[in-house]
C-alpha cells in the first residue's frame, strides 16, 4: 500500500466505482485460458466436492462427487478432472521453436505457448495445491491402484502451484489478486478477496453504483460464494440433504439422486464462473503491458522443460532439499526485483509510486545542451546536459545514475539538484555511437521526461552449489525423492 | 467484585450476562483501542442478538460437514480414556508418561452450577500439584477475570500434568500436512491456548505456587496428519501470544473509566433505544472486525456512513496519516482545505499523489 493506491481508493469512495491502478495489463491472458472454479468439503484439507472448469465460457464441464466422503469417487473424481484438464495442457504447447544451442551444445527449444489457469482467489490455489499433494504420489499398480492420469494430473497441479509463487509468472493467476493489481475499490482488502463484491465495484450493473453491487454480492443466497469453501447455509440447507438422499438411494433413484446433488452444486458455481469471464474481459480490455511477452517466455520456459523431462523425473519431494529451498528463494527475490521494476517502466501509473518515493522524477525539459561534450580524457565524449524541472520530491544524491522511463536504454547521471525544483542531468549513454547524438534520443526544450534510478536489472544466474555439494550445514546432498509405498498407499480420507 | 460492577449490570439490561469463551476473550485482543466493545463484553452483553435486533446479524454459522468432522476427530483421540492421545504423547514427542489417570471435570448432571464445577477443578489442580497425581484432566473448568468480572472458560482442551507441571493440549481437526498448517488456523489455535494457560496460571498462582514453572508455555496441538484421520502432535509456543493477551487484558480495565462517562440512563436492552445506545459508545471499526465482533456488520455500515477512512483497512488509514474521513482526505488532495499545522505533510503528499495521479492518467487519453 502506498498513498498512492490510499487515495485511489478515496477516489473509488467518493465516486461509486473502481478507479485505475494500472494504465497497461500487467499480466499475460491467452487466448483461451483454463477457467476452474473448484469447492471442497467444509472442515477437511483436500475433500473435493465439484470443479466447473473449461476454456469456452458458452460449455463449462461440470466433475462433481456425489458422496464426497469417498474415497474412490474422489480418485474417480481425480480422474475425471485428469483428462480435461491434461487434454488442455497438451492442447496448448503450440508450435516447437528450436533455439541456439546451450553451453554444452545441448539442443534446445521453447514451446510456442503454454497452458494457463484461472482461479478465482488464493484459496482455489491452496485447494489445487493440496489435491496436487493428495494425488502425485499414487501408484497405478498394485493394491491402492489408481488411474494412470490420477499421479500425472497430481504433478501438474503442484507444477503450477509451484510457478504460482513465482513473482510476475502467469501460468495460474487468481482472478481477485490480478483484479487488484488493476483497479482499487472502494472497498477493504478483506471485501476484495469476493470476486463477486470486486467485478462489482469494478463494473457495477446497469442502474447499480459499485457499493450496491458489492452489498448484493455479500448475501450468499444473491452471490454463491467464489469457493473453494462453500456456504455453510447452502451446506445445511441444500446440499447435506441432497447427499444424504443420495446415500439412502438404490438402484435408478440413486442416478436421479445423483444428478440432484449436481444440480445443487451447479447453482453454487455457476454464477462465479460467469463472473470469472466476466473478469477476464475486463482485463482484456486493457493493452497488454510492453514487458508481458518477456515474462510469459520464461513461463514457456518452464513449461517446456517440465512437459520435456516429465517422462523421466519423479514426482515432486514432499518438502524442498536445503539447497533447492534457498536457490528457490533467491530466485523469487530476484524475479519479485525484476517483476517491479518492469512494471513500473511499462506503466507511468506505477512508475508514479517512485517518483511519489523519490527515486523517479518527471517534469518539463527548461534547458538543453544536446551536443555538450566532456574532452576531460584522451578522446572527447558526448555529454549532453539537460534541466529538468520537477515539483516531485527528488530523492537521489548526486552521482546517481539514472535513465529514462520512457526509453531505458538512455542512461545518465544526476548532476546537481536546485533548490527550485531544477534537476541537470547528464546524458551518458544510449544517444548511438558518435559526437551527435542520434536523432530523437536527447529531449529537447518543453519535452516532458521522466528519470529514475530504478534499473531493469541485470538478473544473471544465483550462485548456489549442485545438489551433490551440498554442504554438511544443511545435512549434506539430499538423496532424490522417491516415492514409497506408504506414499502411494497414504489414507485419503 | 470490582466497583464498576452494578453499572455494568444495569447496561446489560434484563437479559442473562453472556459466556465468554477462549475465542471471544482471544477475540478481545483483536480491536484493544474500542470503547464500545470493551463496554459491551465487560458487561456481558449478548452482542449477537443485540447486532441482530440493529438488523445487522451475522450470518456466520457453521457448516455441518465441519462440525462432524471436528467431533469425529476429537471423539476419536479421547476415545478409551485418551488412548490415542497418549500413544502420541509418549511416541512422537518421546515423553515419558508414566501410569495414567484420566479425570473428566465435565459437567456432572444439568444443573451442576459453574462454581461447584470450578471448585472441583481446582481442588484437583491443587492436588496435582501437591502430590503429582493425576495425568490428563478433560474439560477442566477455569476462570479468568475479564475486566473486573469472573468470566468461566469451558475449554474443549485437556490439562495434561507431567511431573507437577500442566501443558494445555488443544484437539483441533484442521490438517497438519507434510509438518505443515495453514497458518492463520496455527495463529488462532495459539490465541486460544494462550487464554487457557493463563487462566490455569492464575489458578495455580491463587494455590500458592509459581504459575511460570508449573504451567507450560508450550502447548500441545493435536491434528489430523496430511489426509488421514490419525492424530499427530506439535509442540507450539504460545508466548507472543500470552504476552498481547495480558497487555490487552490489562488495557482493558479501563472499561470503568468509559462507562463511568456514559449517560445515566443508558442500557443494552434489546429496545427501541438500543440504536441510540449503542452509538453513545464509541466504536473503533477496522475489516479485522469482521472475523472477531457480531457487531462488525452494524459498525461497517457506520463506518461507511460517516466515510471513516479505517472502513479501508488500518493500512489505508496509516497511509493517511491518521486522517479519520474520506471527505477531509479527499479536500486535503486536492488542495481546497487548508490544512491544520500537524496535517501539513500528510496533506502535501496527498497533494502531490493526486498531481502523479491525474498526470498518469491524463497520458492515456
Ligand atoms: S465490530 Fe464494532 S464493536 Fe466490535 S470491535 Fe469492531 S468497532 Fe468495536
Amino acid at each position: 500500500m502506498s498513498t498512492l493506491t490510499s487515495l485511489a481508493q478515496l477516489q473509488a469512495v467518493a465516486s461509486g466505482v473502481a478507479q485505475p491502478l494500472a494504465t497497461v495489463r500487467h499480466c499475460h491472458l491467452a487466448e483461451a485460458p483454463l477457467v476452474m472454479v473448484p469447492l471442497k468439503l467444509a472442515g477437511e484439507a483436500a475433500a473435493p466436492l465439484a470443479v466447473m472448469l473449461g476454456s469456452d465460457p458458452g460449455s463449462p464441464t461440470l466433475l462433481v462427487v456425489p458422496q464426497p466422503r469417498n474415497r474412490d469417487q474422489r480418485f474417480a473424481f481425480a480422474a475425471d478432472l485428469a483428462r480435461v484438464a491434461l487434454k488442455y495442457i497438451e492442447s496448448s504447447r503450440g508450435q516447437v521453436e528450436e533455439l541456439p544451442p546451450g553451453k554444452e551444445g545441448e539442443e534446445r527449444i521453447r514451446y510456442s505457448d503454454a497452458p494457463q489457469l484461472l482461479v478465482p482467489n488464493r484459496g482455489g490455489v491452496a485447494f489445487l495445491r493440496m489435491l496436487g499433494r493428495s494425488t502425485r504420489f499414487r501408484r497405478t499398480d498394485g493394491p491402492y491402484a489408481v488411474e494412470p492420469s490420477v499421479p500425472v494430473l497430481g504433478r501438474w497441479l503442484t507444477w503450477f502451484t509451484d510457478r504460482y509463487d513465482h513473482p510476475g509468472s502467469c501460468l495460474l493467476l487468481t482472478m481477485t489478486e490480478t483484479l487488484r493489481l488493476h483497479w482499487a475499490t472502494g472497498q477493504s482488502a478483506l471485501e476484495d478477496g469476493n470476486l463477486a463484491a470486486l467485478v462489482g465495484w469494478i463494473d457495477p450493473p446497469e442502474g447499480l453504483t459499485g457499493p450496491q453491487a458489492a452489498a448484493l454480492a455479500e448475501d450468499p443466497l444473491a452471490t454463491p460464494p467464489a469457493g473453494p469453501t462453500t456456504d455453510p447455509g447452502f451446506d445445511n440447507e441444500v446440499l447435506a440433504p441432497a447427499v444424504a438422499a443420495y446415500d439412502a438411494a438404490r438402484g435408478p433413484a440413486r442416478d436421479r439422486a445423483e444428478e440432484r446433488v449436481r444440480a445443487v452444486l451447479e447453482t453454487q458455481l455457476a454464477p462465479t464462473w460467469e463472473l470469472m469471464w466476466r473478469a477476464v474481459g475486463l482485463l482484456r480490455g486493457l493493452p497488454e503491458g510492453a514487458s508481458v511477452p518477456q515474462r510469459w517466455e520464461r513461463d514457456r520456459d518452464s513449461f517446456t522443460y517440465f512437459h520435456q523431462t516429465f517422462g523421466e523425473a519423479y514426482p515432486q519431494a514432499r518438502r524442498d532439499s536445503p539447497v533447492r529451498a534457498a536457490k528457490r528463494l533467491h530466485d523469487m527475490e530476484r524475479a519479485q526485483d525484476a517483476y517491479d521494476a518492469q512494471r513500473a517502466f511499462d506503466d507511468p501509473l506505477v512508475m508514479a509510486e517512485h517518483r511519489l518515493n523519490g527515486l523517479a522524477f518527471g517534469g518539463e525539459v527548461t534547458g538543453c545542451d544536446p551536443t555538450r561534450k566532456d574532452e576531460s580524457g584522451k578522446r572527447p565524449k558526448l555529454r549532453p546536459h539537460v534541466w529538468v524541472r520537477t515539483g516531485d520530491p527528488v530523492r537521489l544524491d548526486p552521482g546517481t545514475t539514472v535513465c529514462s522511463a520512457a526509453n531505458p536504454k538512455i542512461k545518465g547521471t544526476v548532476v546537481e539538484i536546485g533548490p527550485d525544483g531544477a534537476v541537470l542531468v547528464e546524458l551518458t549513454g544510449g544517444m548511438g555511437r558518435k559526437l551527435t547524438p542520434e536523432p530523437g534520443t536527447v529531449p529537447q526544450v518543453g519535452d516532458r521526461v521522466v528519470f529514475t534510478s530504478l534499473t531493469l536489472g541485470s538478473f544473471g544466474p544465483s550462485r548456489f552449489p549442485d545438489k551433490e555439494n551440498t554442504p554438511w550445514t544443511h545435512g549434506g546432498p539430499p538423496a532424490d525423492y522417491e516415492p514409497t509405498d506408504d506414499d502411494a498407499a497414504e489414507d485419503w480420507s | 467484585m470490582s466497583m464498576t460492577a452494578p453499572d455494568l449490570d444495569r447496561l446489560r439490561g434484563v437479559a442473562a450476562p453472556r459466556n465468554h469463551d477462549a475465542r471471544t476473550i482471544a477475540a478481545l485482543t483483536a480491536n484493544p483501542g474500542c470503547a464500545r466493545r470493551g463496554v459491551m463484553d465487560a458487561a456481558g452483553v449478548d452482542k449477537d442478538a443485540v447486532a441482530r435486533h440493529l438488523g445487522f446479524g451475522v450470518p456466520f454459522g457453521q457448516s455441518q460437514f465441519a462440525i462432524t468432522r471436528g467431533n469425529t476427530f476429537e471423539a476419536q483421540v479421547k476415545a478409551d480414556g485418551c488412548a490415542e492421545l497418549l500413544t502420541l504423547l509418549r511416541d512422537r514427542l518421546g515423553l515419558e508418561v508414566p501410569e495414567v489417570a484420566y479425570d473428566d471435570l465435565g459437567a456432572v448432571g444439568d444443573n451442576e452450577g459453574r462454581e461447584v464445577r470450578h471448585a472441583r477443578t481446582r481442588k484437583l489442580v491443587q492436588r496435582a500439584l501437591e502430590t503429582g497425581e493425576g495425568t490428563l484432566f478433560d474439560h477442566p473448568l477455569l476462570r479468568l477475570d475479564i475486566a473486573g468480572r469472573p468470566a468461566y472458560l469451558e475449554p474443549d482442551v485437556i490439562a495434561f500434568q507431567l511431573g507437577g507441571r500442566f501443558h494445555i493440549v488443544e484437539i483441533k481437526s484442521f490438517a497438519v500436512i507434510d509438518g505443515q498448517a495453514e497458518a492463520d488456523q496455527v495463529a488462532a489455535a495459539a490465541r486460544q491456548s494462550a487464554v487457557y494457560v493463563l487462566a490455569l496460571r492464575r489458578l495455580v498462582a491463587e494455590l500458592g505456587h509459581d504459575p511460570v514453572e508449573k504451567v507450560a508455555h508450550e502447548v500441545f496441538l493435536v491434528c489430523p496428519e496430511n489426509f488421514s484421520n490419525r492424530p499427530t502432535a506439535t509442540p507450539v509456543d504460545i508466548r507472543p501470544q500470552l504476552a498481547v493477551l495480558e497487555r490487552q487484558l490489562a488495557r482493558l480495565t479501563r472499561v470503568d473509566t468509559i462507562v463511568a462517562q456514559l449517560p445515566e440512563e443508558i442500557t443494552f436492552d434489546l429496545g427501541e433505544a438500543l440504536e441510540e445506545a449503542v452509538r453513545t459508545v464509541e466504536a473503533r471499526y477496522a475489516p479485522e472486525c469482521m472475523s472477531s465482533c457480531e457487531m462488525a456488520f452494524f459498525c461497517r455500515a457506520e463506518a461507511r456512513a460517516c466515510g471513516a477512512t479505517g472502513a479501508l483497512g488500518r493500512s489505508v488509514r496509516d497511509d493517511l496519516g491518521g486522517v479519520d474521513s474520506v471527505e477531509t482526505a479527499l479536500a486535503l488532495a486536492e488542495g481546497v482545505l487548508e490544512p491544520s499545522e500537524d496535517l501539513a505533510e500528510t496533506a502535501e503528499q496527498l497533494r502531490l499523489a493526486a498531481r502523479l495521479r491525474r498526470e498518469a492518467l491524463a497520458g492515456v487519453a
